[in-house]
Formats: structure tokens, C-alpha cells, sequence
């Protein structure tokens, strides 16, 4: 299907807001045919992530945040994104384009409930994050492990159950004994979990929905890199 | 059943009263039901005296795709028959004052096409879950804390090959900006499920009373005949100490109960951080305590 779409007369910025579109509508074979096009048209390819993808999730993002697109919608687009994405992966490697950012997440031990952290792992890859995904039932020596591995700019921990949260704050506390507190961002969700109790386990942030955890992220990952840029730790 | 009646008390949480009796983190639940079964038999015992007119088995993640997370996933039989089983042991001790539901749960895997697991495999594990709590002897089927109309689907078609008589009750979970997780609306999810056949719909869990009351009368508003259900979380947990606590007392419970009956409801329970105490205030408010309990003929379970 995809071969029959002709985008070599369409302007640039309605092209892109077309990928946009068949993003918001999970049509997986158009995205991977606007990609094509791009590319054929010399942008580069960290352009063709940043522009036509990751912008085309963001409002996926905005539109699921405000309860106007459901799991559902979500799950279509972040598959669509992953069929582009699977065609800029190896261009993108490379051509030495900067990474948006990596990220390690996974459920606290005792948690065995996914559905939310599956959500913000394809919403962070669609984003352009490299998502290391740890799974459920993770304890602080396996987050530990994956963070001196992977050295990703942000930790994501979910929890579902109000007897699992806490053991965020044995992840936490782990951390700083490794000395790898200041390393990374600490980002908690989860359907129990509040900004109070983020604060409370000595997280960073608290993200409500997957939505907000991408915001979040980029945010911390700008914040890092600017004071990388300027010197400081 | 109901025709006897106007409505009927439904049993409060199981989940966080087996965590108080000292359940550990990421264990079972379902496990209790053949290791520490006095425990899940007091929960039920404490919902009876409280007014429950009906109980809930301890059944909720007994399909073999959340008992794989524990590796029970052989036992699922087992499991759920020795869950129907207790209940029935306690409501006969209780003077047959009470009906036994056999819960099934969410399998919490994403269906085919979104996720990965088919619809036909679905049907398969409720089945067998269905299949064990009818040989320990529950009188209705409980499906709840749903969030996608095809599971509950596969949920109903498993029963149903197990068998064609059993009265089925659904639940979903609307805790999404008033719809399901997946997007189901209310009108959606009752309008879809009646054309299934199921003896009552409604809702469970969620983010407290308010919201399931405003849910319950857009269900009434389109299916004013309808059975409803309400079985409301009492409030949502905040964490005190290392805690949970949910926030709503027995009172506000008591005035949820109020309201969802006006709103059209008549199978009324709670659900997560719903004790004894918060059921013995709801069966005050509805005046459920003795006369109704005398009034219904509970050996016909098919006539809910």
C-alpha cells in the first residue's frame, strides 16, 4: 500500500505535518512512506526523528494527557513511530546524531503490574528515548546493575500497589550508597503514587501519566546537558 | 433474588484485608486460599456480620496469566475452586445469608491486536478459571475491574463454555478521565455488555465515590431497566508512614451508598480500603441490616 503513496509533490512542512497525521491515526505504512520521502529529500535523519516523529508524538502525548485519545489510540501511534523508527535506528547510529536521551525503566519489586510502565516505555521510545526495559518485579541491585550498564540520563520506577510504592525509597537510597544518586534523574509514577510522595522518597519528580513523564524527562535531560555545556557536575 | 428485594449489599475489599493479616508484598492472594484459608474465611465471616448479601471469592488474579507471575499457573484450578469453596464454607456457617461470587479479574495482558495476547487463548485461561470456582460451588460469575470491552468478552465467552446457566455480572474500571483505561465510556460498556447477556453491569474501583456515582447514572440514563452495580474504592490511598490509607471514612461511605442508590444502582459494595467498618455504615444508611435478609429466598441462585 505504502509504494502507491506519491509525496514527491508535496511541500516540506505540509508533508511533515501529514506524518503527523497518519501518526495520530496509527497508520504504521504511511509513517514508514513519509519517512522514505524525507530521507530521499536529504534531511537528515536526527531531523526526520526530531521533526516528523517525535513531534508527531508529542501531540499524541498532549491529546492523551488531556483524555481526548485513550490507550487504545496511543498504542497504534507508538507502533507506527516504531516502524519508522526501526528505519532510522541504523542511520541515525551512523551518522553520530545526537541521542534525545536513554532511560531505564521497570516495576518495583513485589510490583508485578506493567500496563503503566509499558505505556511510558513506548511513549519515551516514541520520543526518541533508547528505553532499557527492565520488566516487573525489579530489586535495587537489578536498577542498580542496569544504571552502571547503560548510564541512562533518567531512572523511571512504577508502582501500582500502595504496598509496593515504598520500596522506591530502598531503590533511592541504594542509589546514593552506590554514589550514583547525582547521576541520574529519578523519575516515579504509578496509580498510588503523588508529587508528596515523590518528594518524600527523595525522588526527582513525580509524572502522572505517560504524557508527563516524556515532558518530564526531556526537561531533566536539557537541564543536565546545559550544565554539562557550562561545567558544572 | 432481586425481585424479592431492592437492592442488594455487596462485600467490601479483599485484597487490602488480607494485606493487613500480614499478606507480603507481591505474594498471591490466591495462594491464601490453600496456605492460609482461616485468614480469607474471617474476611468473608467479617463482610456476613457487617450486612453483606453477597461475597465475593478471593478469585481476583486466579487466571493462569497473573498466576504465571507467581509460577501457580498449574494450580489455577485448584486455586479458584478452594477460593469458591471457602466462601461457601462461611456463608453455610453464616445460615445461607449471603450468595458466593466467583471473582474473576483483568488477566492484565493487552489483547490482540494492540497487544499480545489472542483472543481465543483469553477465552481458554477465564474458562478454566470459571471452571474451578463453579466445581467449588459459587452461585454467579463476577467479572470486574475491567478496562476493555473485547477482554470482558473473552471473559463471558469462557464462562459460558463452562456453563449457560450461571448468572454473570461485569464491572469495569472508569478511572480515565470518566472512561476506562482503554476508552470505554459508560452508556458504551452497558449498552454492549446487556446485548452479552449478563444478569447486571456497573462499575468497581476507581478514584473514589464521586466518580462512580456520575458514572452509575450516565449507565442509568440510557439503561433505566437495567441491574446496576456500584463498587466503589473508599476514596484514594495517600501514604501515612509507609502505609496505605484511603481516605474516606464510613460515614462518607455510608453517603456513597445513599447516592449511588439514588443515582439507580442496586447491587451496592466497596472496594479497595472498604472494611467491616466502612460495610456496616453503608448497610445502616440502606437499612439492609435484618428484614432484608429475611425477605430473600437465596437457594435459587439463578433467579438473581
Amino acid at each position: 500500500m505504502s509504494e502507491e503513496l506519491d509525496f514527491t509533490q508535496i511541500e516540506m512542512s505540509e508533508l511533515i505535518e501529514m506524518i503527523h497525521d497518519y501518526l495520530y491515526d496509527g497508520m504504521a505504512d504511511e509513517v514508514v512512506a513519509g519517512v522514505k520521502e524525507l530521507l530521499r529529500r536529504d534531511v537528515t535523519p536526527y531531523n526526520t526523528l526530531t521533526q516528523a516523529l517525535v513531534g508527531g508524538m508529542d501531540i499524541v502525548g498532549v491529546d492523551f494527557r488531556d483524555g481526548i485519545l485513550f490507550v487504545p489510540e496511543v498504542l497504534m501511534a507508538a507502533k507506527a513511530m516504531k516502524a519508522g523508527m526501526a528505519l532510522l535506528r541504523p542511520l541515525l547510529a551512523e551518522t553520530g546524531a545526537p541521542q534525545v536521551g536513554t532511560m531505564v525503566i521497570g516495576t518495583v519489586k513485589g510490583d508485578i503490574h506493567d500496563i503503566g510502565k509499558n505505556l511510558v516505555s513506548m511513549m519515551m521510545e516514541g520520543a526518541g528515548f533508547k528505553v532499557v526495559d527492565l520488566g516487573i518485579n525489579n530489586d535495587a541491585a537489578k536498577f542498580l546493575g542496569a544504571i552502571r550498564e547503560h548510564q541512562p540520563e533518567i531512572l523511571g520506577m512504577s508502582a501500582l500497589l500502595t504496598t509496593t510504592m515504598p520500596y522506591m525509597k530502598v531503590v533511592i537510597e541504594a542509589l546514593k550508597d552506590a554514589g550514583l544518586r547525582d547521576k541520574v534523574t529519578v523519575l516515579v509514577g504509578g496509580a498510588p503514587v503523588n508529587a508528596a510522595f515523590a518528594e518524600a522518597v527523595g525522588a526527582d519528580a513525580y509524572c502522572r501519566d505517560a504524557s508527563v513523564g516524556v515532558e518530564t524527562a526531556k526537561r531533566f535531560v536539557a537541564i543536565r546537558r546545559n550544565q554539562v555545556a557550562v561545567g558544572k557536575p | 433474588m432481586l425481585m424479592n428485594c431492592d437492592f442488594i449489599l455487596a462485600d467490601g475489599a479483599m485484597g487490602t484485608m488480607l494485606f493487613e493479616a500480614g499478606l507480603e508484598f507481591g505474594d498471591s492472594p490466591e495462594l491464601w486460599n490453600v496456605d492460609r484459608p482461616e485468614q480469607v474465611r474471617a474476611v468473608h465471616r467479617a463482610y456476613i456480620q457487617a450486612g453483606a448479601q453477597l461475597i465475593l471469592t478471593n478469585t481476583f488474579g486466579c487466571n493462569r496469566f497473573r498466576l504465571e507471575l507467581h509460577s501457580l499457573q498449574d494450580r489455577a484450578t485448584a486455586l479458584n475452586r478452594a477460593g469458591a469453596g471457602i466462601a461457601r464454607a462461611e456463608v453455610k456457617a453464616a445460615g445461607n445469608r449471603a450468595l458466593v461470587a466467583g471473582d474473576i479479574g483483568p488477566s492484565g495482558c493487552i489483547l490482540s491486536p494492540l497487544g499480545e495476547l489472542q483472543f481465543d487463548d483469553a477465552v481458554i485461561g477465564f474458562a478454566e478459571q470459571a471452571a474451578g470456582l463453579i466445581a467449588g460451588g459459587v452461585d454467579l460469575i463476577w467479572i470486574e475491574t475491567m478496562s476493555d470491552l473485547n477482554e470482558v468478552r473473552a471473559a463471558i465467552e469462557g464462562v459460558r463454555r463452562i456453563s449457560r446457566e450461571i448468572p454473570v455480572i461485569t464491572t469495569m474500571t472508569f478511572d480515565t478521565h470518566g472512561r476506562t483505561m482503554m476508552g470505554v465510556e459508560p452508556e458504551q460498556a452497558v449498552t454492549t455488555l446487556l446485548e452479552c447477556g449478563v444478569a447486571a453491569v456497573g462499575a468497581n474501583c476507581g478514584n473514589g465515590p464521586e466518580e462512580i456515582v456520575d458514572v452509575i447514572a450516565k449507565m442509568y440514563a440510557v439503561a433505566p431497566n437495567a441491574v446496576l452495580v456500584a463498587k466503589s474504592n473508599a476514596g484514594v490511598p495517600s501514604l501515612v508512614d509507609g502505609r496505605a490509607v484511603y481516605g474516606a471514612e464510613p460515614s462518607a461511605m455510608a453517603r456513597y451508598a445513599d447516592a449511588v442508590r439514588s443515582a439507580g444502582a442496586r447491587i451496592i459494595g466497596g472496594c479497595c480500603g472498604t472494611t467491616p467498618a466502612h460495610l456496616k455504615a453503608m448497610a445502616g444508611e440502606l437499612g439492609t441490616s435484618a428484614h432484608l435478609a429475611e425477605r430473600m429466598p437465596l437457594k435459587a441462585a439463578g433467579s438473581i
